[in-house]
């Protein structure tokens, strides 16, 4: 398989409510700088792939309108996944593994504020048996939560360390959208939103987008000092009916991780996409990491979490502190689906 | 570079209006089982998943690659989401290929459908946002005053829509999966079929079906023992561009001459004419058969309506173009594309019943979405590249 | 159970989403124009090209477009077609014309509706004018021009 490395990754301002910006508003500003700073021009970019869901902003075709933000004359080679763009990012590299392309543009923009977040993801479910019952996606994290309180793997405490651990790392990250120095007894001081989550338990709702340059070995040597090279990466699925998994434990991500080879060395940083507390915790485990690994330094997906861009943002904040020498080895993770039903990671390294 | 792949089994669903007998999941599993079937493999040595389809707003569930996990076999598995508007189905089989080819994996299951009966797809398109400057046309409303705009400048007549329409009809005959089927079909029954947008009457355009497609693409090993002859993929490619920007050309598209250049030069064709032996394209208005036919460099600028009129485009022609009756006679908008994909590796390795053109050695599958923005295409032959 | 019950094929699940559009901020920029009667566009700064609606970018260069234009009522039907059948939620009466009209001082056709005059008259290079709708039922929208209209004495 060809060498491949993230190059240049910029992830734009997080916002509960970008406003009037449509798309490709939204998009412009992220993919003009992160070509600004990797000296691409749209002509050397092989092909772009981009991750978006129509249903956030309640528009069919939503992503067409992403097009606009690229100089699209002559005609690009494109496509694009109604996913996290993490997967986005997989489908680039299929293409720098099969030959076809050398230097891609990766990215992912989400606009959840003109939409009912909780209730458009009801929408993912069987829409025969469960969407009439409308569960809603906090509920669906707090079945989850509940029965790993239930196993005895985690306590209430141990979410609201999650949380208070997230707040502090996301002072030193200019675009997280939630952020402060709350001590783990006021957190668990707060009232119940869906118990056994509270409010903090639960990734806040942002609009926002991201873009990243990701190339094949030789143009990543060009275009970088220094390039975060993705070494390892696997998605894996699994059944979206909750009552047929154990929601304590994430066997996709155990395989993805063991496929991406995680434990194949050193990990000095992790950045896991849990848009709740206790999924933290569930990763951890079947990620296998150890305890001293440092976890979403970024403040993870509870700091600031794009719908569509969330799981892309951690790949990209990992690759950054690579790209920026302050790692040399580093995990990142992406969920898709209800209570990490899809999961995605990636290895990257110096 | 890339390692060979093949399209080593080829399923469908009927298509039709309404597949009431079978949810969402059972239709994508229909497909996909006949796929399978005809690759002669099971469910477990299937090694990832890609699915496609239009906007989630034509049945009303978001991101269904979540929901139809455990109908596509995916538990343990990758599985992957294309949306590239129409053109989906064609764009989701080149990253089916890719995944293959990349090495990655050495069998994959891609499937793609719409089951627009579950849900209202007018509605999906047209949501009447309060700011958006708005003649409410329908898709045909975009389309037709480029047909016109064809028509006046090439100096076509007025009937060559209308024979693609009985072409494409009567070869929909032969296709036991076809949607519409209308033998008796004739020049008259078209022209006086309601009109809908001029130049464009009712049987010139596409129905809304529900309907499914499956492939399974296999690594060259695999496929050399696979139980049915393989379509061995020879190139693949995409191509976009925006939806509307000043000096767009939206009869040529340059998006869609872009991406045949690319896939003519990675298949060496130099004379798509003469070297490719039948294709299917992706033609939910009539007219866009004759424009195609000059876009995709088969003919001149100005000569595609005088191939369709002169029958070089039927069954029996030198360049057969929709044998299995094409969208005009199926159009399940997540598949239509694939469908083209799927057809073109039937005809290669002589698999396509009646509607098989005799001797097929290198087909074409092409899919088109949007606002003339998206293209996919791929060139699939009998003999190993 | 009767046999003569009629087997379940299907539920209706109605679906209610609210959502809270937003415009862009440049087509914000455009109905607050034409919200007074002035129609302005934007101009690309890499290919000068004028959009009218504009979208806030030029696809053809992959930039940002801010500098505004105001630009003409008047213009040329570049295509069009004539719609013959009725649409849900369309309150003209098929059938009509639907045209791609490029106005003046623009580089890129929008498509409205062309009335007041026979439809076989219509044809591609026809000049033509906007007819607006009384000022008082005018709103941030480009239906504030009620459809288009050959240019008298043109």
């Amino acid at each position: 398989m060809r060498e491949a490395a993230i190059v240049g990754y910029v992830q734009g301002p997080q916002r509960r409510y970008a406003g009037a910006a449509n798309e490709s508003e939204l998009i412009m500003p992220v993919v003009g700088e992160v070509m600004r700073q990797t000296g691409v021009t749209m002509q050397d970019i092989d092909f772009t792939c981009s991750g978006s869901c129509d249903y956030l902003q309640g528009a069919a075709f939503a992503f067409v309108e992403g097009l606009s933000a690229l100089a699209t004359v002559p005609p690009i080679k494109e496509s694009h996944v109604e996913m996290d763009a993490a997967w986005a990012l997989y489908e680039a590299l299929l293409k720098i593994w099969t030959g076809d392309a050398d230097v891609c543009l990766v990215y992912g923009f989400g606009k959840s504020s003109p939409g009912e977040l909780r209730s458009v993801l009801t929408l993912q479910l069987d829409p025969y048996y469960h969407v009439p019952l409308w569960p809603d996606s906090v509920s669906m994290a707090a079945l989850q939560a509940r029965a790993l309180l239930d196993s005895g793997a985690a306590s209430e405490r141990d979410l609201a360390e999650v949380v208070a651990r997230s707040r502090v790392n996301a002072l030193a990250n200019p675009n997280a959208q939630l952020k402060g120095r709350p001590t783990v007894e006021q957190l668990l001081a707060e009232p119940a939103f869906v118990s056994p989550l509270r409010r903090h338990d639960c990734a806040p709702i942002t609009d926002g987008a991201s873009a990243m340059i990701v190339a094949s070995g030789d143009a990543a040597r060009r275009l970088c000092a220094r390039p975060a090279w993705i070494r390892g990466i696997d998605h894996r699925m699994e059944t979206g009916i909750l009552g047929a998994r154990d929601l304590t434990r994430s066997p996709s991500a155990r395989l993805a991780a063991e496929r991406a080879g995680v434990a194949r060395g050193r990990v000095d940083l992790v950045e896991l996409h849990a848009p709740f507390s206790h999924q933290e915790i569930i990763l951890r485990r079947e990620l296998g990491l150890a305890n001293e690994v440092p976890v979403n330094l970024s403040g993870g997906a509870l700091a600031a979490n794009a719908m569509m861009v969330a799981g892309f943002d951690r790949i990209g904040y990992v690759a950054g502190c690579i790209l920026e020498g302050k790692a040399d080895r580093g995990v990142a993770h992406a969920t898709s689906g209800h209570c990490l039903q899809q999961n995605l990671v990636a290895v990257l390294e110096a | 570079m890339a390692n060979r792949a093949a399209v080593v089994g080829v399923g469908q669903t009927k298509h039709k209006s309404r597949h009431k007998e079978v949810s969402i999941a059972g239709l994508v599993r229909q497909a996909a089982e006949r796929a399978l079937a005809d690759a002669g493999c099971g469910w477990q040595d299937i090694d990832a998943v890609v699915l496609g389809k239009a906007p989630d707003m034509f049945e009303g569930v978001v991101m269904p690659e979540l929901y139809l996990t455990d109908a596509l076999g995916g538990n343990g598995k990758p599985v992957l989401r294309v949306h590239t508007a129409g053109s989906v189905g064609g764009s989701t089989a080149v990253v089916a290929a890719n995944y293959v080819q990349s090495g990655a994996f050495r069998r994959v299951l891609t499937v793609t459908f719409e089951k627009q009966s579950e849900s209202n797809a007018t509605w999906a398109l047209s949501p009447r946002m309060p700011f958006v400057p708005h003649v409410n046309a329908g898709a045909g409303g975009f389309f037709a005053p480029y047909m016109r705009l064809y028509m006046q400048k090439y100096h076509a007549p007025e009937h060559i829509g209308c024979l693609v329409a009985v072409k494409d009809r009567l070869n929909a005959c032969r296709n036991p999966y076809a949607h519409l089927q209308i033998p008796n079909i004739d020049l008259a029954m078209v022209q006086q079929s309601p009109m809908l947008w001029e130049p464009l009457h009712f049987l010139e355009s596409c129905p809304s079906s529900d309907g499914a497609c499956a492939l399974v693409i296999a690594d060259e090993q695999i496929a050399e023992r696979s139980p049915n002859p393989p379509a061995w993929i020879v190139a693949t490619s995409t191509r976009a561009d925006g939806v509307m920007y000043a000096g767009k050309d939206n009869i040529h598209p340059k998006s869609l001459i872009a991406c045949a250049k690319d896939v003519y030069s990675k298949a060496g064709i130099t004379d798509p004419r003469r070297q490719i032996d039948v294709a299917e394209l992706y033609v939910p208005f009539s007219w866009y058969e004759p424009m195609y036919l000059e876009t995709l460099g088969i003919c001149g600028e100005g000569e595609g309506w005088k191939l369709t009129e002169a029958g070089a485009t039927a069954m029996t022609g030198d360049i057969p173009i929709n044998p299995s009756g094409g969208v005009l006679s199926s159009n399940p908008i997540g598949a239509s594309g694939m469908l083209r994909f799927g057809e073109a590796a039937l005809q290669v390795r002589g698999m396509a019943g009646e509607h098989q053109v005799d001797g097929a050695r290198l087909a074409l599958g092409h899919a088109f979405g949007g606002a003339h923005s998206y293209y996919a295409m791929w060139v699939v032959s009998a003999d190993k590249p | 159970m009767s046999d003569a019950r009629e087997p379940v094929t299907g539920i209706e699940v109605p679906i209610n989403l609210k959502y809270e559009f937003t415009a862009g901020a440049a087509l914000a920029r455009f109905l607050s124009s034409i919200r007074e009667g002035r129609i302005v566009g934007q101009r690309c700064p890499g290919c000068s090209s004028v959009y009218v609606p504009p979208r806030g970018s030029c696809s053809r260069c992959g930039i940002a477009t801010e500098e505004e234009v105001e630009v003409s009522d008047r213009g040329v039907i570049e295509s069009f077609t004539i719609v013959h059948i009725p649409l849900p939620g369309n309150p003209v009466k098929p059938p009509f014309i639907a045209a791609n009209i490029l106005l003046d001082g623009t580089d890129m056709a929008c498509l409205h509706l062309v009335s007041e005059v026979p439809t076989e008259r219509v044809v591609v290079g026809m000049r033509v004018q906007a007819v607006w709708k009384p000022r008082e039922e005018w709103g941030y929208t480009f239906e504030n021009i009620a459809w288009f209209k050959p240019v008298e004495g043109a």
